[in-house]
C-alpha cells in the first residue's frame, strides 16, 4: 500500500504495545478445558457457570486498559 | 385471557408510553432537516458515549436473544451458554477493527459496510455482494424479533395476528418519521426496564425455589435423565469445539452485520468507541443471568405452551415471569421485552434500507440522487422491510425465520474478508475477493443442508454443529458450520488474488488513504464518496 503525500499530521497509528492486551479476554475464554468442571461451586454455581461470568471482568478490565493506555499516550503512536 | 387483565394492562401502557416516545424523538436534539441518510439514518452522527451505549446494547441484544438463548440452556444445557463466551469475546476481537472503520466512514461519508468495499476495493459488484449478503441476512433478524413478542403475547393469552401487526404498524410509523433517533431514544426505556425485571428475577426467583445449588441440581437431574447426546449442563468431548468456534465464529460475526454497523457509525469520535467496546460487557453479564433463567424454568417445573401439536419452546421464560411474579412485575417484564423486540427490529430495517438505498439504488438505479431523495427512498424500503418480515412470521411457519437466521449468521461471516480484513490491508485483488465469498457461501450452504436435526424434525437446516465424521473422519466431534465456510473463503480468496496479480488483472483504485483509517471528530471531512465515479 503506498503512503500519499498527507495534509495532516504524520504518523497517527493506532500502534501499541498495549493492545496485545486485548488477546488475554479473546484466547481464554475459549479454552474450555478451564471452566467445564463442576468443582468448585460458588454460591451453588458449578465453576462452568461462575468462571465463564467472571471473564467479564478480564474482558472489560483489558479493554479499559488498552482505552486508557492508547488516549494516555496521545495521537502520536506508543 | 381474563386472568391475565393486569399483565396486558402494564404491558399495553408502556407499549404505548414507548410508541409516543418514538414519534417524538424526531424533534430530540433537533436537526435543521431529517433530509439526508447522515440525519435519519444515522442520527447525525453525533451521540455519545451513554446514547450509543443504550444504542448498541438495545440493538445487540435483542428480544429474540432474551427469549431464545434461555429456551435454548432449559433444552440442551451448557451448550446453549456459549452466547456468553461470544459476548465476551466480541468487544476485545474488534476494538481496533470498529474505531478504523468508524475513521474511514467518517472521512468519506460512509452510511453501509458496502460504501467501504465499493471505495477500498473500486468493485461495484464486489460492494454489491456485499449488500445482498446484508440484507439477506439482517431480513430474517427483523421478522425473528415478532417472534419474542409472540411468545410474550401467547403466555397472555392474547391469540391472533392483529395485535402483532398493530404493534409492527406502529413501530413502522415512528421509525419512518424519527429515523434512528426513535431507537436511540426508546432503548433509555427498554434497557432500565429490563436490567429492573432481571435483577429481580435472579434474587427472588432462585430465593423461591430453594437457591441457586437447588436450580442447578434440577438442571443436572434433567440433562442425566436425558437420552440426548448432545445435552448436558457440563460440556461432552464432542460439542467443546463447536461451543468454541460457534462463540467465536458468531463474535465475528456480529459486527459484520449492516444493523451493528450502524450503531456504531452513529457514534460522534473514536473514544465513544473505544469507551462502549469496555462498557458493552455489561450487557454480557445480564445475558449470561438472564440465560440461566432457563435453569430455573427447569427447577420450577415449567411447561412449553404447546399449540396444535408444536411445542414453542420460546414461551418458557414468559412463562417463568408468569409463575413466579406478581401479575403487574410479570406485565413488566412482558413489556420489556415487547419493547425490546422494537428497538433493534428498527435499527436492523433502517439498516437494510439504507444497504438499499446506498448500494442498490444510487449505485445502479438512480447514480445523481440527491440526499434528500436519497433519504425518502430509505424512509420508503424502511417500511416494505417490516411489511415483508410481517408477512414471513404471518404466512410461513416461524420455524423457517429461525433457519433463515442461522443461515444469516453463516453467510454475514463470509464479508469478513472484505470487510474486516479490508480495514487493514489492500492484499486482497477484488476477483479473488469476489471467488471467496462464493466459495464460502456455497460450502456454508452444503453444509448446513446436511446437518440433520430429529428433534424439531429436520432432515436439512436442523443446526449450525456440522459433524466432522460427514467429511469422513471416524470421529463425534462437531464444529460451527459458519466457521469452516470462512475457511474456505480465505482459501479461494487467497489463491484468487495470486492468481488475478499473475494474469495482471485490473486492481481497482483505492479511494481511502492510510490516514482516513486513524481521522478523528473535528477532522475535516472529504465529503461523500462518488459512487458513481471511478471503476
Amino acid at each position: 500500500m503506498t503512503t500519499p503525500p498527507s495534509d495532516q499530521r504524520p504518523g497517527r497509528s493506532d500502534r501499541s504495545r498495549w493492545n496485545w492486551l486485548l488477546l488475554l479476554p479473546v484466547v481464554i475464554p475459549l479454552i474450555p478445558a478451564l471452566y467445564n468442571h463442576e468443582n468448585p461451586r460458588l454460591l451453588g454455581f458449578p465453576l462452568f457457570y461462575w468462571l465463564q461470568l467472571a471473564f467479564i471482568v478480564l474482558g472489560v478490565g483489558c479493554t479499559a486498559i488498552v482505552y486508557r493506555m492508547g488516549s494516555r499516550g496521545g495521537r502520536d503512536g506508543r | 385471557m381474563s386472568e391475565h387483565i393486569v399483565e396486558i394492562a402494564v404491558f399495553t401502557v408502556l407499549f404505548a408510553a414507548v410508541s409516543g416516545m418514538g414519534f417524538v424523538a424526531a424533534r430530540w436534539r433537533r436537526p435543521d432537516d431529517l433530509a439526508s441518510l447522515h440525519e435519519w439514518g444515522l442520527g447525525g452522527r453525533k451521540f455519545g458515549s451513554w446514547v450509543t451505549w443504550f444504542l448498541v446494547g438495545g440493538d445487540l441484544y435483542t428480544a429474540y436473544t432474551f427469549v431464545a438463548v434461555p429456551a435454548l440452556l432449559f433444552g440442551a444445557g451448557a451448550t446453549g451458554f456459549f452466547a456468553l463466551p461470544y459476548t465476551i469475546v466480541v468487544y476485545p476481537l474488534v476494538f481496533l477493527v470498529l474505531i478504523r472503520l468508524w475513521s474511514v466512514a467518517h472521512t468519506h461519508g460512509m452510511v453501509t459496510p458496502a460504501d467501504f468495499v465499493r471505495a477500498r476495493f473500486g468493485s461495484p459488484t464486489l460492494a454489491l455482494l456485499i449488500a445482498i449478503t446484508g440484507l439477506a441476512a439482517t431480513m430474517p433478524y427483523i421478522a425473528l424479533q415478532l417472534v419474542g413478542i409472540e411468545a410474550v403475547l401467547k403466555t397472555m393469552g392474547v391469540t391472533g395476528d392483529l395485535p402483532l401487526i398493530i404493534a409492527f404498524a406502529i413501530l413502522a410509523a415512528y421509525t419512518y418519521q424519527s429515523g434512528l433517533r426513535a431507537p436511540a431514544l426508546i432503548a433509555f426505556v427498554k434497557d432500565s426496564l429490563i436490567y429492573i425485571v432481571i435483577i429481580i428475577a435472579i434474587v427472588y426467583i432462585p430465593a423461591r425455589l430453594g437457591g441457586w445449588g437447588t436450580v442447578f441440581d434440577a438442571a443436572r437431574a434433567k440433562f442425566e435423565a436425558s437420552p440426548a447426546p448432545g445435552d448436558g449442563w457440563l460440556l461432552n468431548s464432542g460439542n467443546q469445539l463447536q461451543y468454541v468456534t460457534l462463540a467465536l465464529g458468531s463474535a465475528m460475526a456480529l459486527f459484520l452485520y449492516p444493523h451493528s454497523v450502524t450503531g456504531v457509525l452513529a457514534a460522534r469520535s473514536r473514544g465513544v468507541v473505544k469507551r462502549n467496546m469496555a462498557a458493552l460487557p455489561a450487557y454480557s453479564l445480564l445475558l449470561g443471568l438472564i440465560a440461566l433463567l432457563g435453569y430455573m424454568a427447569i427447577a420450577a417445573g415449567i411447561k412449553p405452551i404447546t399449540t396444535d401439536g408444536k411445542t414453542d419452546v420460546n414461551t418458557v421464560v414468559p412463562l417463568l415471569f408468569d409463575t413466579m411474579f406478581p401479575d403487574w412485575l410479570a406485565g413488566v417484564a412482558y413489556a420489556a421485552i415487547g419493547i425490546g423486540a422494537l428497538v433493534p427490529a428498527a435499527i436492523m430495517s433502517i439498516a437494510a434500507a439504507n444497504l438499499f438505498t446506498r448500494n442498490i439504488y444510487k449505485e445502479y438505479i438512480r447514480p445523481g440522487a440527491s440526499d434528500a431523495q436519497e433519504a425518502a427512498v430509505s424512509k420508503v424500503t424502511s417500511l416494505v422491510v417490516k411489511v415483508g418480515a410481517v408477512a414471513v412470521i404471518l404466512l410461513i411457519d416461524p420455524q423457517f425465520s429461525i433457519d433463515l437466521q442461522l443461515i444469516g449468521g453463516v453467510i454475514i461471516l463470509q464479508t469478513l474478508p472484505a470487510v474486516a480484513l479490508g480495514l487493514f490491508t489492500r492484499w486482497f485483488h477484488r476477483a479473488g475477493l469476489i471467488a471467496g465469498w462464493a466459495a464460502g457461501m456455497t460450502a456454508g450452504m452444503v453444509m448446513l443442508y446436511n446437518i440433520a436435526n430429529p428433534a424439531i424434525k429436520h432432515e436439512h437446516f436442523g443446526g449450525s454443529a456440522f459433524p466432522l465424521a460427514k467429511l469422513g473422519l471416524d470421529t463425534k466431534v462437531t464444529v460451527y458450520a459458519g466457521f469452516l465456510a470462512l475457511a474456505v473463503n480465505l482459501a479461494v480468496a487467497a489463491a484468487g488474488t495470486l492468481i488475478a496479480r499473475a494474469a495482471k488483472a485490473a486492481e481497482g483504485v483505492d479511494a481511502t488513504r492510510r490516514d482516513d483509517y486513524f481521522a478523528d471528530e473535528g477532522d475535516p471531512r472529504v465529503h461523500d464518496i462518488e459512487l458513481s465515479g471511478s471503476h
